[in-house]
């Protein structure tokens, strides 16, 4: 019950990669209202390489799921890299039961 | 393997026959709801101390319900969600999430993995493994234009005293 309610983002661009961290949590409501200022984001800057930080997200459910695999294809259709880092162990639990464990580039970071 | 009847709940060879609190919650299916009804239920599960990944589990069951209910049941307009959480003896939560909404016609079919009739609004088809991953037993009854009910039951491990 502690920890943001809503999910805010910050995004990084260095040396061709886009990185964005988010914060708070991440559910259908909040995955709705994010991802169309993501995309416009990566359309701005066509990174190479698109990264997703988990560190700070205190919930999520398969509707991060959705959103990640919608960045994920985003980033297949402009053939830019992915990466997602610090999922949870719940986060990475959802990604393998749909089968994405294997497929998903996943990195663990120390937390900043 | 869990049995619903009128001994009580059967979870793991173990009977819970006993309502010992309950909490019942309506809210409109607006998608702001989603955090308001799993911090709720967290809320009145944490009566049993569960641990950390239990509530976890419970809030992120009660995520994927709720979020149904809004997403297809009530997909054209706004409608009330019903909630009933039950705290048994034996440690046991049944939570009831209900939506008189439009239905599921395949409730086999809405349930496999990855299906969703929903793809163009990036749903991952996953809300039904995710209950089941994280609970011990999800029902689901439902007629279409009357609406759908999901039953979570978890049973939560027991704690030194």
């Amino acid at each position: 019950m502690i920890g943001k309610r809503e999910c805010n983002f910050e995004v990084s661009a260095k040396e061709g990669t886009m990185t964005v961290i988010f914060d708070g949590e991440i559910d259908h409501h909040s995955a709705v209202l994010v991802r169309s200022e993501i995309d416009a984001k990566i359309y701005e800057l066509r990174p190479k390489r698109i990264v997703l930080d988990l560190s700070h997200i205190n919930f999520m459910d398969s509707s991060g799921l959705g959103l990640v695999m919608g960045r994920y294809a985003l980033a297949e259709k402009l053939g830019a890299e992915f990466q997602i880092i610090n999922p949870t162990e719940r986060a990475l639990k959802i990604f393998e039961l749909a089968g994405l464990g294997r497929i998903i580039n996943v990195k663990k970071e120390e937390k900043k | 393997m869990i049995k619903c009847d009128n001994r009580g709940i059967t979870v793991r060879e173990t009977v819970a026959s006993r309502v010992i609190n309950e909490m019942n919650l309506r809210l409109p299916s607006l998608s702001v709801n989603e955090s308001v009804a799993r911090s709720v239920c967290a809320s009145f599960c944490a009566q049993l101390d569960p641990t950390a990944t239990e509530i976890a589990d419970i809030k992120c069951a009660v995520s994927e319900a709720v979020t149904n209910a809004i997403v297809h049941g009530y997909r054209d307009g706004v409608g009330t969600i019903y909630i009933n959480v039950r705290v048994y003896e034996e440690r046991v939560v049944r939570i009831d999430i209900r939506d008189k909404g439009c239905g599921i016609d395949d409730v086999k079919r809405a349930r496999q993995p990855l299906f969703t009739t929903d793809a163009e609004n990036e749903r991952s088809g996953m809300g039904f493994t995710v209950m089941e991953s994280f609970c011990d037993s999800v029902k689901v009854a439902s007629r279409i234009g009357k609406g759908t009910t999901v039953t979570l039951i978890k049973r939560f491990s027991e704690r030194a005293i």
